[in-house]
């Protein structure tokens, strides 16, 4: 096969060549290039966060539930605590809404004591095992067949488009490349990487694989024995119209059972509030299809579990593919002769555990004896606010017109977005760092102006080319 | 001081016309608010539609008609303002809007809303599938031709027969692109006849009792699966889905208020005369139950007008208003509050749906004793009309039954 032509600057060499633009590799990208690494991120798809990281329930976990002494646990921590200190600077949001894990049955109540434990074990603070009447009086809405909870106060809900974006974003002013459309081919190891891409050649001193839902196909290509299978899981959730909002001021987690963690009913950083996922096995890496009986099983339960949601117009239906594993644990591995180290099986935790797992591969990345680099000074990035929490747009003097009424958001913002430094690449890419097109109309009244506003910027254009009238 | 006597939001048929109403009854200060940069609402997507024949005697085709509310507006003295969006309906006649110079708030006497309604998109429809590029209402689809001079799709497949998917279909043809096909879930088509002829008029494939049940499409949309009357499915080749229809009032404004929304008409509940449970605050148009053709919401935003202009030589009415009841089959009853003012009422007749097609005994029950009933089949998205009788405001309990029969 003939590669194309490769411009020049594709031939440097990188200290650092990530493969996957989900939320750990944008995590890492940053951590390298805070590092001072020259970094190039490798993504298949025509944007960020095309695969597993684009769907998840936005819940910035405690790991008050992850497994006791896990390398998951030790990353979720970490993770979290890095967030939660430096998002402001990055423009990053966090709503505090603590949650309540609900035991319905006496059953489920009885398990409550132990998953306190087992949290406190965890190291997480702020739990605390409420009667059915102590945790309605801090969520009024929960049906009056709750039988007991366990507040876990740390759990929050976070914007999980824009936090990738602004590591990579940070990662991007700091000298890092981004390659989108890139679809890595084979790798060869000789004292460096030589990366064939389906956009060129790439060298680089050592490797990431950060490929999600491919994470056992890019190590395959790399040359490697992959010591994981990817066994994608689908999970639907459906997203209600902002009039839930007030309803589910806190997330309502599940009693995991021996069969299924269950479905969470959670307000997001946007005013919606989603129920969900699912859990379907699938053999297929990119299909996310939702199904009608699915759908309406979530808002039964959803009614259920509150009973004011009952009626309330759903605004929007989504599905996210796990790249879960035939383990349940991450799939971590390290292969220092060759440089390289895969962040695999990364499934249910990868937004609160990404900035974690980032500073393991850089502890990890040590061990490989390279040159080390000056620290970069972190340049400013702050990503403009989507979220409910704090000011938008919208409420800004200035800002041409509202162009979705539904989200209020406004011209400016979308122009904003396509002339940033990781611009949109598709028009999911487009209502993800906008909110344009996310409402309850879903577009009706805003998608014919997205598509005149995008023409010629995104991989799949809305409007048909080259048509003739009749 | 209050910014306006009444504020009215929403500058489509109804909302105009309910503005110019009352600029004619001498209200001094009308503000109408639209967040579009142009008054005509829903009308101004339908560049091929006739609008204004009863209300002006002529013809306006789609933009036109906008642009004539536009002049009647300013020639009334009403006080528009484009570019306005309401994000907050409080009550007692407060408004939290946004607007190019920033955020704000307005408070006048009385608020009317006249929003409108819009059609129910894929997620909302539970579709199953994939979510690709070409899946659109047409609203969208007119938008897209009307204010861009673009299309989203070549080759669609339309769902629906209602008759603004027959105005789907026309644009569809007039701008290149050829349906393949049009199905209705339900057994008969929607639109009587005989619009209903005209999809195989234009050699459009049409079936009935034709469920979509399928999306499939990585980027953009390449096929759609049908289950047909016959439990068949089939797999149909297509760039894009056409979603006509099943609208709903655009009641965002009430839904996120302590009024709440009318569960059947998904509208705000209002009573004889426009007012909804906050008597400060009337609503009148599509946005009270979904759909009726810009002629009859205009006639209906005159009548509101009127009451609103009567009813602004007092303080806001404070009588407890009785709730219609009603039961499935039946959908929505506009209005579904009576209140007992001692007034003419704006609206002479109780608007009936039903969800789906019944033959049956309709019947209207005052205090428990039947006043009225007929008997016949009653179809879906149609309108049924059953007039107030006077007996209504001095009643204790009002309720329509329908029966259903063989």
């Amino acid at each position: 096969m003939m590669l194309p032509t490769i411009p020049s600057t594709l031939r440097d060499d990188y200290d650092l060549a990530i493969i996957g633009a989900g939320v750990v590799g944008c995590a890492v990208a940053r951590r390298f290039a805070l590092a001072g690494a020259k970094v190039v991120v490798i993504e298949k798809g025509s944007d960020i966060l095309s695969g597993a990281s684009k769907a998840n329930s936005a819940i910035l976990h405690t790991g008050f539930d992850a497994p006791p002494g896990s390398l998951e646990l030790e990353l979720v921590k970490a993770g979290r605590a890095e967030y939660l200190a430096d998002r402001a600077s990055l423009g990053l949001s966090v709503v505090e809404t603590g949650a309540l894990v609900c035991a319905w049955t006496d059953d489920e109540a009885g398990k409550l004591e132990q998953i306190a434990a087992q949290g406190r074990d965890n190291g997480i603070g702020g739990l605390a095992l409420l009667t059915a009447e102590a945790a309605r009086a801090t969520l009024p809405g929960l049906s009056a067949r709750l039988v007991a909870a366990l507040e876990v106060t740390g759990e929050h809900i976070i914007d999980p488009w824009t936090a990738p974006l602004a590591y990579l974003t940070q990662a991007v002013a700091l000298g890092a490349r981004v390659l989108r459309g890139a679809e890595l081919v084979a790798g060869r190891y000789e004292a460096g990487w030589q990366l064939s891409t389906s956009v060129g050649e790439v060298r680089a001193a050592a490797v990431v694989n950060a490929a999600g839902l491919y994470g056992d196909e890019v190590d395959r290509r790399l040359g490697f024995t992959p010591d994981f299978e990817i066994r994608p899981r689908k999970g639907q959730f459906v997203v209600l119209d902002k009039a839930a909002y007030a309803h589910v001021p806190r997330i309502v987690l599940p009693v995991p059972t021996e069969i299924t963690k269950g479905v969470v009913v959670c307000p997001t950083a946007f005013g919606n509030v989603i129920i969900g996922p699912t859990a379907e096995e699938q053999i297929d890496r990119v299909r996310t299809t939702v199904e009608r009986e699915a759908l309406e099983a979530l808002l039964a339960r959803g009614a259920e579990i509150v009973p004011a949601l009952a009626g309330i117009p759903v605004t929007a239906v989504y599905a996210g593919l796990r790249p879960a594993t035939e383990k349940k644990h991450y799939r971590v591995s390290c292969r220092p002769e060759q440089r390289a180290i895969t962040l695999g099986g990364i499934r249910s935790t990868g937004l609160s555990a990404a900035l974690g797992l980032a500073q393991h591969a850089l502890r990890l990345h040590a061990s490989f004896g390279l040159p080390a680099h000056v620290l970069a000074e972190p340049p400013s990035v702050r990503l403009p606010n989507l979220t409910e929490s704090e000011p938008r747009d919208w409420q800004q003097p200035g800002h041409g017109e509202i162009v979705c009424h539904c989200e209020l958001v406004t011209k400016r913002e979308i122009e904003a977005a396509f002339d940033s430094a990781v611009p949109p690449g598709d028009f999911g890419g487009l209502r993800r760092r906008t909110r344009a097109g996310m409402g309850r109309c879903q577009g009706f009244y805003c998608n014919a102006r997205l598509a005149e506003m995008s023409r010629g910027r995104l991989a799949v254009p809305l409007a048909v080319e080259d048509r003739e009238d009749a | 001081m209050s910014n306006a006597d009444v504020i009215v939001v929403g500058g489509g048929p109804a909302g105009v016309a309910a503005a110019l109403e009352l600029r004619r009854a001498g209200v001094p200060r009308v503000m109408l608010l639209d967040r579009e940069p142009a008054l005509g609402g829903a009308t101004r997507h339908c560049s091929h539609s006739p609008f204004g024949m009863r209300e002006f005697g002529r013809v306006y085709l789609g933009a036109a008609y906008g642009r004539r509310l536009t002049w009647e507006a300013a020639r009334a003295g009403v006080d528009v303002r484009t570019g306005h969006s309401v994000v907050r309906l409080h009550p007692g006649g407060r408004l939290d809007i946004a607007t190019p110079e920033g955020v704000g708030t307005l408070t006048a006497s009385r608020i009317l809303i006249a929003t409108g309604a819009r059609e129910r998109p894929r997620a909302s429809r539970l579709i199953s599938g994939d979510r690709p590029i070409g899946v659109v209402t047409t609203g969208t689809l007119q938008a897209y031709v009307a204010f861009h001079g673009l299309m989203p799709f070549t080759r669609p497949l339309v769902i629906g027969s209602e008759l603004v998917s027959l105005s789907a279909v026309l644009t569809c043809l007039g701008h290149g692109a050829r349906p393949v096909a049009m199905a209705e879930a339900g057994p008969q088509p929607l639109a009587p006849a005989p619009f209903a002829w005209f999809p195989r008029l234009a050699r459009v494939p049409f079936h009935l009792g034709t469920e979509l049940v399928d999306i499939r499409g990585t980027g953009r949309v390449e096929a759609a699966t049908l289950r047909h009357a016959d439990g068949r499915r089939e797999e149909i080749a297509c760039d894009g889905v056409l979603l006509t229809g099943r609208f709903t009032p655009e009641s965002a404004l009430f839904l996120q208020s302590p009024l709440g929304v009318d569960p059947g008409s998904a509208g705000p509940a209002i009573d004889q005369d426009g007012r909804s449970l906050d008597p400060a605050c009337f609503a009148a148009g599509n946005l009270l139950r979904a759909v009726e053709t810009g002629g009859w919401a205009f006639r209906e935003g005159r009548a509101v007008g009127r009451a609103l202009a009567r009813d602004l030589t007092g303080a806001p009415c404070e009588v407890t208003p009785i709730a219609v009841g009603f039961d499935d089959p039946i959908k929505l009853v506009v209005p579904s509050l009576i209140r007992a003012t001692g007034r003419e009422p704006a609206l002479a007749d109780f608007q009936l749906r039903v969800t789906r097609a019944v033959r049956g005994r309709l019947a209207l029950e005052i205090d428990g004793r039947e006043v009225w009933a007929e008997r016949r089949t009653f179809l879906p998205e149609r309108r049924i009309l059953v007039p107030i009788p006077p007996a209504a405001f001095s009643a204790a309990s009002i309720r329509f039954r329908l029966s259903e029969e063989g």
